[in-house]
């Protein structure tokens, strides 16, 4: 088999996913587009490792890895995201903006001043939001 | 490996290679349709697609170990965790208009020119490449296994501290989330105490009741 196919197929499943973790605004959408990308990059190991006949089998340990550090990173993300979800409300990306830098400190999304955001404290504006 | 191009014919594809390409269309169009489709739940079942067509790209690239691992878990636990989080985040059932954020042109601009151009440097690169597929098989269960427990212990079992402090860590957070809900419950069935007795009430003393009977004999009055 050609050595193109498959790294040309990687190539378009990378990019397909790339475009989707920057056009997409549900979080977990972003999680899908990322295990699109890092199957990508598996399909690329697996194709060099029997291109390379390497005795260690280095390219498919590796795939083998990959594949369970994608698992428990989809765990901690969906971990983060219903974290997310139950403070915020949405889980859309493009509105998570606590950490944005804004040129002149205001806070454009709930009116409050940014101090209010301590870590300590519970934040029942955002609670309410959720329950609205 | 072979570098000779001429052992190979160029424009004359093997069945391999055939069955290589139109699973790899069907996958890729399975991928396009995931990172377009407003439909959230729709997504994650192309998912299903496009994970299940990888797998058989590792059959035909004889990995039968990882295809079986990759439906396994990908197609198994991965897009099942999937659609747990939409369920869980109320992910809206039918077409959601607001899928996609401002910024999919730009999105679309920088996924056709890093294509291109990944595209075109590795046809360049691996133009008079070919992969010998007849051999011996290369992931098989027994050589991936064999392999595994030779040479990969070390970072296997690294790999199972990692998942147990991903465990860890999931459970971490979700503990947390719950003490919060915990406390929010308690507060929350007391003003649902205050407000009960008030409704109570409200519907024993209520004006409505008298307005009742005065409504049924206007709609007499109307049908009369």
């Amino acid at each position: 088999m050609h050595l193109a196919y498959p790294a040309v197929l990687a190539v378009l499943l990378f990019c397909v996913g790339l475009y989707g973790v920057l056009a997409r605004r549900n979080a977990i959408l972003v999680l899908m587009s990322v295990e699109l990308m890092l199957n990508a990059v598996n399909l690329n190991l697996v194709a060099f490792d029997v291109w390379l006949r390497d005795k260690l089998h280095a390219g498919q340990a590796l795939t083998l890895f990959t594949i369970a550090v994608a698992a428990a990173e989809i765990g901690i993300g969906l971990a983060i995201v219903l974290l997310v979800y139950r403070n915020r409300g949405s889980s859309d990306v493009d509105r998570l903006r606590d950490l944005a830098e804004r040129p002149d400190g205001s806070d454009p999304d709930d009116g409050s001043d940014p101090n209010d955001d301590t870590p300590g404290r519970p934040r029942p504006d955002h609670r309410a939001e959720a329950a609205a | 490996m072979t570098l000779a191009a001429a052992s190979h014919g160029f424009l004359s594809p093997t069945g391999v290679e055939i069955a290589f390409l139109l699973v790899g269309l069907v996958t890729l169009g399975a991928a396009v349709v995931t990172v377009t489709t407003k439909q959230l739940v729709h997504a994650a079942l192309w998912l299903v697609v496009a994970l299940g067509g990888i797998a058989v790209e590792y059959l035909l690239l004889t990995a039968e170990f990882i295809a079986w691992v990759q439906v396994l878990i990908y197609v198994g636990s991965v897009v099942v965790l999937l659609l747990f989080g939409l369920m869980l985040t109320k992910a809206p059932i039918g077409r959601s208009e607001n899928a996609d954020s401002g910024n999919r042109w730009a999105a679309l601009i920088v996924a056709v020119a890093s294509a291109a151009a990944l595209v075109w440097v590795v046809t360049d690169a691996f133009r008079t490449t070919w992969i010998d597929l007849d051999g011996a098989v290369q992931g098989s269960t027994e050589a991936s296994g064999r392999s595994l427990f030779q040479y990969w212990v070390l970072p296997f079992e690294a790999l199972s501290v990692l998942l147990l402090a991903a465990l860890v860590g999931a459970i971490v957070l979700s503990r947390k989330n719950d003490d919060r809900e915990r406390s929010d419950g308690s507060e929350r069935p007391g003003s649902g105490k205050q407000s009960g007795p008030r409704e109570q009430s409200g519907s024993r003393e209520q004006p409505g009741s008298r307005e009742r009977p005065g409504d049924r004999a206007r709609l007499r009055e109307d049908q009369g």
